[in-house]
């Protein structure tokens, strides 16, 4: 090793305290980069090669009934690969030993071999038999929730007809990745089940022998998918089709589509943040290094030390600080994305994921961080390696001092003369001090950023199943039902109180924009369902029109006062212009709103409902549910602490795994930054302080002046990193946007104090670790160093 | 007192020669003029002397014959060459193969053993000594691995003078090599700068305030005021053992 070497090495021992508070927080950067984007990789090729394997259909359609034949038309259709007609319709189930409805979609199974598009991946026993009409396959996760294994039996309730079936396998498919229940708000695997049937079985089951209801098709390459999708629907028209559409509107693949580009755009917030402090961490101790070796700076060109050599040694001393912080980095992330894509795995349940470290994600990460570096120490160390030796030798001139502007303002009276020092300090450095205030704001802002997510899902879950949705149970019938069978609800044991209602499947079209939802007819002036709008005031219920949530006037781009067309893909599938009367404000799913007796006029149905609300009363649970059970035309029924469960859980797998994550990130970089700061000043003041003490000023007196500039730079930096930091969550929160959910940001007190005084007790240890330092000042020695 | 310096009879070669040179610099918001137009020879060989109190331009002076300042105005020949017309590259290839630097304040890299600030010069010199040859010249031969910070002043300078003198240089300049050092260790590093000059032929020039060192040179400049006041060739030269301050 050359001697130059040597001296890099034991520089960077001398400050491996700041080396290392650098490298943790290029770790975090790179960390979570690799994390994200290796995750996001692995989503990705996983989705892709699934889909490829399993042969996902490129577009899909429901309709009444269709005879098979037509099949062959719609295969005739220019630019189609493959059909696939199939049976398709949901179920109510009663599962052994659980004692609430359970709805489920039942999907048919060609009889002759395996489905040509949405294969099965069967994970135990096997496909059903062909001809026996009470085999069945279930969605893994399904059966999982339920403890079935091949074998077991449960009821069914198809077409109105109880039916026992029998468990043969269980599989994925690459339709179902994410199972949603039709209308509702989160995956709720025990309550929602995907099944798959025999064709000819299922048909029967349904009078659909020779005929389909549901399709799937592919597309060869290059195809537009539009165009197809207009011909199949001309095709379907007659048969009551509901509309046809791309992979782009399917619900598994729009989820899954939603969440990885959530992942990208955190996966490039966060890194650009650490990424960002840990340059100007490099600029504040490489700029610091480069200065204190202004003189063997100067010896090494006196003796022949060129530019470049002196370049290339400090610069060395950030490649290895950056480099111990990129691999630490690249192993944290590949860790944390493992970890992360396990969460995944079983989130949409893939039948494997294909986690691999991409070698572009690495190199991005490290070219990223290398920038980085170089935009934080280039200048300095540029600047230095040019300075001519006989300059470099010369101490720097004496910095220029003026008087601050709040002296001059007068203040200058009441300010003791340590307290003009650390003013006139912070002023000439002053590029230096908005550096680190921002460094300081940036870990503040970091901290409500990892936090916001906890306050904001509070406040989502407070003001939907608070303020909003506040019935115990909702109950789904089979089929539209007289207004009547409420009252049979009313009539039922522990029953306080029942608000009916109509929901009916949609698609809301403006303009060239189009979206399929339901919508939902209540009567006016409920006490269990309630509308709210952004002020969480109550929101009538228009005698006429419509209301949307305001997401879904975002989808489809209306204003109040806009006429939306609105095609029912139910029943009689009338086709009908409406008006927007008003917006509503809703975090969880997109939905329109009418009064009840409205809906019904719109379908030109009678008094009509599809279920109801319940309040119910205590301890009337457990026997509502069986006498519910019992009922054969309840198609479902929704509990609504299950609901908040089922939403904190999938809150808790996909997001609040990234609250800890960050807040950890945060409080290091708090930390990093602050003690290199207080490390620099006291580098930096060490000589001035010194002589103070010679004077006969105490340590705490010289402390007074050191810490006195941290302080008050990191009071300026706490209510501008909070501020910075809602701006950040901000930016989150539009990335989260999705037809699941849309985030508020909601912020409480508590959080705000939280993350000041994170950043505050990192500033008073700092200021104790300095302290510390500046009590075993050698006063002698700072003194007779030469500057 | 002629105005060229080296108008002498039977001059010997000269390895510097120095016309109308000046300097001016900025000090903060002060403007120093440093050198007002020094004209003088050097000689291949020779141990000179540089007299003057601080301030009176021969540290200036000193930078510019070793390539770590330019001048402002005027002429500096090194062996024909014009170190004022050297771009960087040559300058610095001119201090890693003709020059050797010794300082008042030693300027030893303090992370480096003795052995190494040896190394940091031998590693990227033409022709040099080991590391341990230039150490043992100076007398340090034994305390070779100690750390700056373990080896007194005397010492730390004598480590200086082993790394300035370990590429064999033409020219060995030191600038006010005893000045942070008592008497009598003064007295050592002054035997070995003479020893180096003497043994190796190396030309040295050495800057101090303190007149008693001027009795080893071969020739006294004396400064004052960015000028060459006067130029005397030392007819009885003492060893630096002689010397006492």
């Amino acid at each position: 090793m050359s001697a130059l070497d040597r001296k890099l090495w034991r520089d960077l021992w001398r400050m491996k305290g700041q080396a290392l508070a650098i490298a943790l927080v290029v770790t975090c950067g790179v960390g979570n980069y690799v994390m994200f984007l290796s995750t996001l990789d692995a989503l990705s090729t996983t989705q892709v090669a699934y889909y490829r394997d399993y042969r996902f259909a490129d577009a899909f359609a429901t309709l009444e009934r269709a005879p098979e034949s037509l099949g062959r038309r719609i295969a005739e259709i220019p630019g189609v690969a493959r059909v696939q007609t199939r049976v398709a319709v949901q179920v109510r189930l009663d599962m052994p030993g659980f004692p609430e409805p359970v709805a489920a979609a039942v999907v048919s199974l060609p009889d002759d071999g395996r489905p040509g598009l949405n294969d099965l991946h069967l994970r135990a026993g096997s496909l059903p038999a062909v001809g026996r009409a009470d085999e069945v396959v279930a969605s893994e996760t399904f059966a999982a929730a339920h403890g079935l294994v091949p074998g077991d039996r449960f009821d069914a309730i198809l077409n109105g007809r109880r039916q026992t079936l029998t468990l043969v396998g269980t599989a994925l498919s690459p339709e179902f990745i994410q199972q949603m229940r039709p209308g509702s708000m989160m995956p709720d695997s025990k309550r929602y089940g995907i099944l798959w049937m025999g064709r000819r079985a299922l048909g029967q089951a349904y009078n659909l022998h020779d005929a389909f209801n549901d399709l799937a098709l592919s597309l060869y390459r290059g195809v537009d998918v539009e165009d197809v999708i207009d011909r199949v629907d001309d095709l379907l028209r007659p048969y009551g089709g509901l509309g046809a559409y791309g992979r782009e509107d399917q619900t598994s693949h729009r989820f899954l589509s939603q969440e990885m580009e959530q992942l990208t755009t955190l996966g490039r917030l966060f890194p650009a943040m650490f990424l960002g402090v840990a340059a100007f961490l490099l600029n504040v101790v490489i700029g610091r290094q480069v200065a204190m070796q202004r003189e063997q700076i100067a010896t090494l060109k006196a003796f022949g030390y060129g530019n470049g050599q002196v370049l290339v040694h400090y610069l060395k001393s950030v490649a290895v600080i950056v480099g111990a912080g990129v691999l630490g980095g690249i192993a944290l992330g590949s860790w944390l994305g493992h970890e992360l894509a396990a969460i995944f795995t079983d989130f949409y349940h893939f039948p494997y994921l294909d986690f691999r470290l991409p070698p572009a994600v690495v190199a991005e990460a490290t070219v990223a961080s290398l920038i980085a570096a170089g935009a934080g120490t280039w200048l300095s160390v540029w600047r230095a390696a040019r300075l001519r030796p006989a300059v470099a030798m010369r101490p720097e001139p004496p910095p220029a001092y003026r008087e601050t502007r709040l002296e001059r303002l007068g203040l200058k009276r009441w300010l003791s003369q340590p307290a003009r020092m650390i003013l006139r300090h912070i002023r000439r450095r002053a590029f230096k001090s908005l550096l680190a205030v921002l460094g300081i704001a940036l870990a503040c802002g970091m901290i409500l950023t990892g936090l916001f997510q906890r306050d904001t899902v509070g406040y989502m879950m407070h003001v939907q199943f608070g303020l909003m949705q506040r019935e115990d149970l909702s109950v789904t019938f089979t089929e539209p039902t007289a207004y009547r069978s409420a009252f049979d609800l009313v009539a039922l044991p522990g029953v306080r109180h029942v608000e009916p209602f109509r929901a009916v499947p949609v698609r809301y079209r403006h303009g060239h924009l189009d979206y399929r939802s339901v919508v939902r007819g209540f009567e006016p002036g409920g006490d269990i369902q309630r509308l709210l709008d952004t002020d969480l005031r109550p929101v009538a219920l228009p005698a006429d029109g419509i209301l949307l949530t305001d997401y879904l006037a975002g989808l489809l781009d209306v204003r109040v006062g806009d006429r939306i067309v609105v095609e029912v893909l139910e029943g009689t599938r009338p086709t009908r212009e409406v008006v927007v009367a008003g917006l509503v404000n809703e975090y969880l799913g997109v939905s329109g709103y009418m009064t009840l007796s409205a809906l019904n006029r719109f379908m030109r149905e009678g008094p009509t409902i599809s279920g109801a609300y319940l309040g119910i009363e205590d301890g009337a649970l457990s026997p509502l549910l069986r006498e519910l059970r019992e009922m054969p035309r309840i198609a479902g029924v929704a509990e609504r602490r299950q609901e908040i469960r089922n939403f904190h859980r999938t809150m808790d797998e996909s997001m609040l795994f990234f609250t800890y994550v960050a807040t950890v990130f945060a409080i290091i970089i708090a930390f990093g930054v602050i003690y290199n700061n207080a490390q620099i000043s006291l580098a930096e003041s060490a000589r001035e302080l010194a002589s103070l003490r010679v004077l006969g000023f105490t340590r705490s007196e010289i402390a007074y002046i050191l810490l006195g500039e941290l302080g008050l730079l990191t009071l300026f930096a706490i209510p501008f990193g909070l501020w910075l930091g809602e701006g950040l969550c901000y930016v989150i929160a539009l990335s989260m946007q999705s037809d699941l959910y849309r985030v508020p940001v909601v912020l409480v007190p508590q959080t705000y104090a939280f993350a000041a005084t994170v950043v505050l007790v990192s500033a008073v240890l700092s200021g104790f670790a300095v302290r510390g330092r500046l009590d075993r000042l050698d006063l002698v020695a700072v003194l007779k160093a030469a500057e | 007192m002629t105005d060229y310096a080296s108008v002498q009879p039977a001059a010997p070669r000269s390895i510097f020669e120095i016309r109308e040179l000046s300097k001016t610099y900025q000090m903060g918001e002060v403007l120093v003029e440093a050198l007002r137009g020094v004209n003088l020879d050097l000689h291949e060989g020779e141990l000179a002397v540089l007299l003057g109190p601080s301030g009176s331009g021969k540290s200036t002076l000193l930078n510019i014959l070793g390539g770590l300042d330019v001048p402002s105005g005027g002429q500096v020949r090194y062996r024909d060459r014009d170190l004022a017309l050297f771009d960087d590259a040559a300058m610095t290839r001119y201090r890693r193969e003709h020059v050797g630097f010794v300082f008042q304040f030693y300027n030893l890299i303090p992370s480096l053993t003795a052995r190494e600030n040896v190394a940091l010069v031998t590693e990227i010199a033409r022709d040099p000594m080991t590391p341990e040859a230039a150490l043992a010249m100076v007398g340090l031969g034994e305390r070779m691995d100690h750390f700056p910070t373990q080896l007194s002043g005397g010492e730390q300078q004598r480590v200086a003078i082993a790394r300035a003198v370990s590429k064999r240089p033409q020219v060995l300049l030191c600038d006010e090599p005893t000045g942070a050092l008592d008497a009598p260790t003064g007295v050592l590093v002054l035997d070995v700068i003479a020893r180096v000059n003497r043994e190796l032929g190396t030309s040295t020039v050495v800057i101090t305030h303190n007149s008693v060192i001027a009795e080893m040179a071969d020739r006294i400049v004396r400064f004052g005021d960015g000028r060459v006041l006067s130029v005397d060739t030392n007819a009885d030269r003492k060893s630096a053992a002689e010397l006492t301050w």
